[in-house]
């Protein structure tokens, strides 16, 4: 026994203090062990073989010779995989997707879908042996063609209502002094996370295991519960170290192959996704293909709003990619109307991408936002400023903070916009076209019901369990800091534990919720125990233990419109005759709650300005109309930008409290994204006078925009 | 990924010896483009031969200012010897616009020659493609072919030649010196890719087994201001969507030599011959230059989607040359 020495009477301050990853040292001596490198005694290794068609159905899967190959063990496929269940809806109230609940029946909705998992001693044995299977098809035509005018879209809520309208649009738009009509296109994209998505399960004493890569383990072991309606008790979901997620990493068809594979075999299986794979097994970001039309009256006041977005899923799960929700949080009008549409088509299916409809939905609003501007003469933030809300443009609901003209000035102050002349294509340096563009960003601050247990030990430490996920973004340290706070004590006394469903239920990294929703537990379990512990007292052999659930908490929470912001600023050059675009400089600023290691968070955001450079000149996956599947899908062929197309990127913050939050914290994940594209293609008009609406800004479209001859 | 035999030869007629006549059978260099293929199972060899510690890691003087450089020396050897900085500085500049620095510590000479296309549909083994597979089909006429060939490609097959190396030699009047089971060769770069045709799969006139064993360099004193320009969909690490090798000689205002080849346009370096006899005892301005590669992309036959390279090579030609043109008037 010792005593605990809890209760000094001032708080350490960790948080708001820059501190390196705890477990920093790990992850750069190779230490730390990722899913996939995980030893397990007796392991098999299985592979899964995609379907080369892009619809049809399997006729025949020739299993024989392969079974014959040196060191196969069996061959998984819709005619002998165990039955699975699928009509549930899972944690995060969708249905699952049926890409993971692979061989259940014959028939190939897309390009790449998994038609059978072949199982061997080795890896390499595996390969080759699923290389060497043949599997026939009856082929159907398929049909991939994306595009705006085709009659068979249809209104689709997924996580929001599909259409929200107030007001005339029509006689708005007639009566507005300036009016943009525009269409604007976001192409394919890919999370192309570095971790390969890898799991390996295994019975072990009527318990099934799962060493996983993943954004949430309770999550994806409540969906093998339910999957292969076993007992809640009876499955346990680890996943210690997680190299990049971006809301690609839920249940997929590596870890459910797995577990039957090890189920059948009675023995561990492990599988890991090839990058090709992950190219039509993981997800994606949806096409988008969106129609903003802006109506203003001569001040630059909006009349009417109306943003149509349209994105793309598969034909066996539905998936809305809600790029006209940006409205309804930022800018509001006499009419307003935004409404999200899907179709479906024989493609995989989408899914959450970094800022699922911010990020598409921000480049449309953002660049007709400058659009506008440029038609009423107005500098782009003030007519932002003079657009601000007083309340929820749809919910009429008061915001809890929004701080987004702070960010404006703080970067208007810092970028040296005053000195801009508005004027397009005028500044030149050598070969290279100068220009200036920004725009607004925004993300919601959710919460996800979370638990977590702290227990103080007898030699004065204290352990933090709770079932997070640090998918890279410094999440285990950011909980250090919030632990060593609430129970004011050094953050070296404090081990959190995290990726492990056996901690019992908490929210999943994604959506910006992650730190929110676990430090709301965390401090609300070390408060309690620190109530607990009496100054000088001792604590018992087993330690002290105090649990605590936020599910009530986060029901009690007042409605509020609770959003982070942020302003973004872009500095292009334009080689007209080439298409070249370079991004010269960046800076953001953002107003995000509480900060709580401010050197992961500036981390987070200048990743995502990064991605938003990304998406505005490299990203696009490019569908081959013949087979249905990608052309060049891997990272040779799906460019992300290198580091030679990342200049000097600053990212700072405002002061944002919320003296009503419980917590405070409102989560950096995904607003660094927002907006970042179109502050660079704004840039990219300012520089050469020609917009462009489809992204990416890729050499040969600014060529062909152009048509400049020397 | 199929098991293969593995050996590593002692010396040049060895490695041929080793090779022999088996058509499964790889010479092995750097491995940065034949271990991706292997991966991916478009190259599936019974054997490799390793070439790479063969002793072909020299570059050494070829008489009157040329330089010979052995097959087996990297991209980044090649790229700082001072020889070609200083005589051939296009080719430095093009080799450092290639891959990244770990794979130029790799990438051997002789190997950057024999690398295969880009193309996405050559590189996607469930794809059809008459490079890979002959008789199968080229997609990327009617499919995605923005990145493809705009001079001399046929029906049969869009794709371009990647090398930015090969540009600035080809443009240099390099030749490539072989080793085969019947002793010793040469081939001029220019007569080493053989037209597309209706023969895409067959893409040197190497003899069958041959080992690359060097690249001579003649001399060329318009080399030595040289420049090579390339043009690519991100700032690094992307193949190019257009590039120029160029080297000029201006004398009074007039073009006393110049050099032109292109990358990223055929299914070859293509050597813009006739740009450069347009050019030759021409006023060196800009409308010259951009007569030069107007009379040079007459042939250009582009597709629904790289029409856009027309307009780019024609652009850059102007911006390489005028940029040579102002430095002699220096």
């Amino acid at each position: 026994m010792t005593t605990a020495t809890t209760g000094a009477a001032t708080p350490t301050g960790a948080v708001g203090t820059a501190h390196t990853r705890v477990e920093g040292r790990d992850k750069v001596t190779g230490a730390a062990r990722y899913a996939g490198e995980i030893p397990f005694a007796g392991l098999a290794h299985g592979w899964l073989v995609l379907s080369t068609v892009a619809r049809g159905r399997v006729l025949s899967v020739g299993t024989g010779p392969v079974l014959g190959m040196p060191g196969v063990l069996t061959v998984l496929h819709h005619g002998n995989a165990p039955r699975l269940t699928t009509d549930y809806v899972g944690m995060l109230g969708v249905p699952p997707d049926p890409t993971a609940a692979v061989f259940q029946n014959d028939r190939v909705p897309h390009a790449g879908w998994p038609v059978a998992l072949v199982v061997a001693e080795t890896p390499e044995q595996a390969r080759e042996a699923a290389e060497a299977l043949v599997v026939t098809y009856e082929q159907e035509p398929h049909d991939i063609a994306f595009s705006g005018t085709r009659p068979d879209t249809y209104p689709a809520d997924g996580h929001m209502p599909a259409l929200t309208e107030k007001g005339d649009v029509e006689a708005e738009l007639a009566a507005s002094a300036h009016v943009v009509d525009e269409e604007y296109t976001t192409p394919e994209e890919h999370h192309g996370m570095m971790e390969p998505h890898a799991a390996s399960a295994r019975w072990d004493g009527g318990r099934l295991e799962v060493v996983d890569s993943n954004q949430g383990t309770t999550w994806v072991a409540d969906e093998i519960v339910r999957m292969f309606s076993l007992d809640a008790s009876a499955v346990r979901v680890r996943s210690e170290h997680v190299g990049g997620g971006f809301g690609s990493k839920g249940l997929r068809a590596h870890q459910v192959s797995a577990v039957m594979a090890a189920t059948v075999l009675q023995r561990p299986v492990r599988v890991v996704l090839t990058r090709r794979q992950m190219f039509s097994l993981t997800g994606y970001r949806s096409p988008t293909t969106q129609r903003i039309r802006l109506g203003a009256d001569p001040g630059g006041r909006l009349r009417a709003l109306d943003h149509r977005s349209l994105n793309q899923t598969s034909t066996v799960w539905e998936f809305v990619e809600p790029g006209a929700g940006v409205a309804r949080i930022m800018y509001d009008a006499d009419a307003h109307r935004t409404e999200n549409r899907v179709v479906r088509l024989d493609v995989p299916s989408p899914t959450w991408m970094r800022a699922p409809g911010e990020a598409p939905g921000s480049f449309a609003v953002e660049a007709a936002l400058d659009e506008l501007a440029e038609k009423c003469g107005i500098d782009p933030i003030e007519l932002r400023l003079r657009n601000e809300p007083e309340r929820g443009p749809v919910s009429g609901l008061p915001f809890a903070g929004r701080n987004l003209a702070a960010c404006f000035r703080e970067g208007a102050r810092r970028f040296g916009w005053a000195d801009r002349d508005p004027r397009p294509g005028v500044r030149r340096e050598g070969r290279w076209l100068l220009g200036t563009g920004t725009a607004a960003a925004s993300f919601p601050a959710g919460a996800l019901p979370s638990t977590a247990a702290v227990t103080a030990e007898p030699d004065g430490t204290f352990t933090v369990r709770i079932a997070a996920a640090d998918i890279g973004t410094g999440a285990r340290t950011a909980l250090t800091l919030v632990a060593a706070d609430a129970l004011r004590v050094p953050t070296e006394r404090v081990r959190v534990r995290i990726g492990d469903s056996d901690f019992g239920p908490a929210g999943i990294a994604g959506g910006s919720m992650g730190t929110r929703s676990w430090a709301w537990a965390v401090t609300a379990a070390a408060g309690e125990l620190r109530e607990r512990l009496v100054p000088g007292g001792t604590v018992p052999p087993e330690g002290i233990t105090v649990r605590s659930d936020t599910t009530a908490a986060l029901g009690a929470l007042t409605q509020r419109e609770r959003h982070s912001y942020g302003a973004q600023f872009a500095e292009a050059a334009v080689d007209v005759t080439t298409g070249e675009v370079r991004v010269r400089r960046m800076l953001g600023i953002f107003a995000a709650g509480r900060i709580v290691n401010p050197l992961t968070a500036r981390s987070q955001l200048v990743g995502g300005m990064t991605w938003g450079i990304s998406m505005a000149l490299h990203e696009e996956a490019v569908r081959d109309g013949a087979s249905g599947g990608l052309y060049g899908g891997d990272l040779a062929g799906y460019h992300v930008a290198s580091h030679a197309d990342v200049p000097a990127i600053e990212a700072d913050w405002v002061d944002d409290p919320d003296p009503d939050d419980p917590v405070g914290i409102k989560g950096i994940g995904e607003v660094g994204i927002v907006g970042a594209a179109a502050a660079v293609a704004n840039a990219v008009w300012h520089a050469t006078g020609v917009r462009h609406r489809s992204l990416p800004i890729r050499p040969d479209r600014v060529l062909r925009a152009g048509e400049p001859r020397v | 990924m199929r098991e293969f035999d593995y050996r590593r030869a002692d010396d040049v007629s060895g490695a041929v010896a080793l090779l022999g006549a088996d058509p499964d059978a790889r010479y092995l260099g750097g491995g940065t483009n034949l271990v991706d293929l292997m991966k991916t199972g478009v190259e599936r060899p019974a054997r490799l031969v390793d070439v790479r510690t063969l002793p072909l890691d020299r570059i050494e003087p070829a008489g009157d200012g040329g330089l010979r450089v052995g097959a087996t020396v990297t991209n980044s050897d090649l790229a700082a010897h001072p020889g070609i900085r200083h005589r051939y500085p296009a080719l430095t500049q093009a080799v450092l616009a290639g891959a990244s620095g770990q794979l130029r510590n790799m990438a051997t000479v002789g190997g950057n020659l024999l690398q295969r296309t880009r193309c996405g549909y050559f590189t996607d083994v469930t794809k059809p493609c008459n490079k890979r597979a002959p008789g199968s089909g080229c997609p990327a006429v009617q499919g995605e072919h923005h990145n493809h060939a705009v001079l001399g490609a046929s029906e049969h097959c869009v794709a371009v030649h990647p090398s930015d190396m090969g540009v600035a030699l080809t443009a240099f009047d390099a030749v490539v010196s072989y080793e085969s089971a019947d002793g010793p060769g040469e081939l001029p770069l220019a007569d080493f890719y053989l037209p597309v045709g209706d023969t895409p799969h067959r893409e040197t006139a190497l003899p069958p087994g041959a080992l690359i064993t060097g690249v001579t360099l003649p001399p060329a004193p318009v080399a030595a201001r040289s420049r090579y320009r390339k043009v690519r969909e991100r700032a690094s690490y992307a193949f190019a969507i257009g590039s120029v090798a160029a080297a000029l000689d201006v004398s009074g205002g007039v073009v006393r030599d110049v050099r032109l080849a292109f990358g990223a346009v055929a299914s070859r370096p293509w050597r813009a011959g006739i740009a450069e006899r347009v050019l030759t005892g021409a006023p060196a301005t800009a409308e010259y230059f951009a007569a030069a590669a107007d009379a040079e992309l007459a042939a250009a036959r582009p597709l629904p989607d790289n029409g856009y390279k027309v307009t780019l090579m024609r652009n850059l030609v102007v911006a390489v040359l005028s940029e040579l043109a102002e430095e002699a008037a220096r």
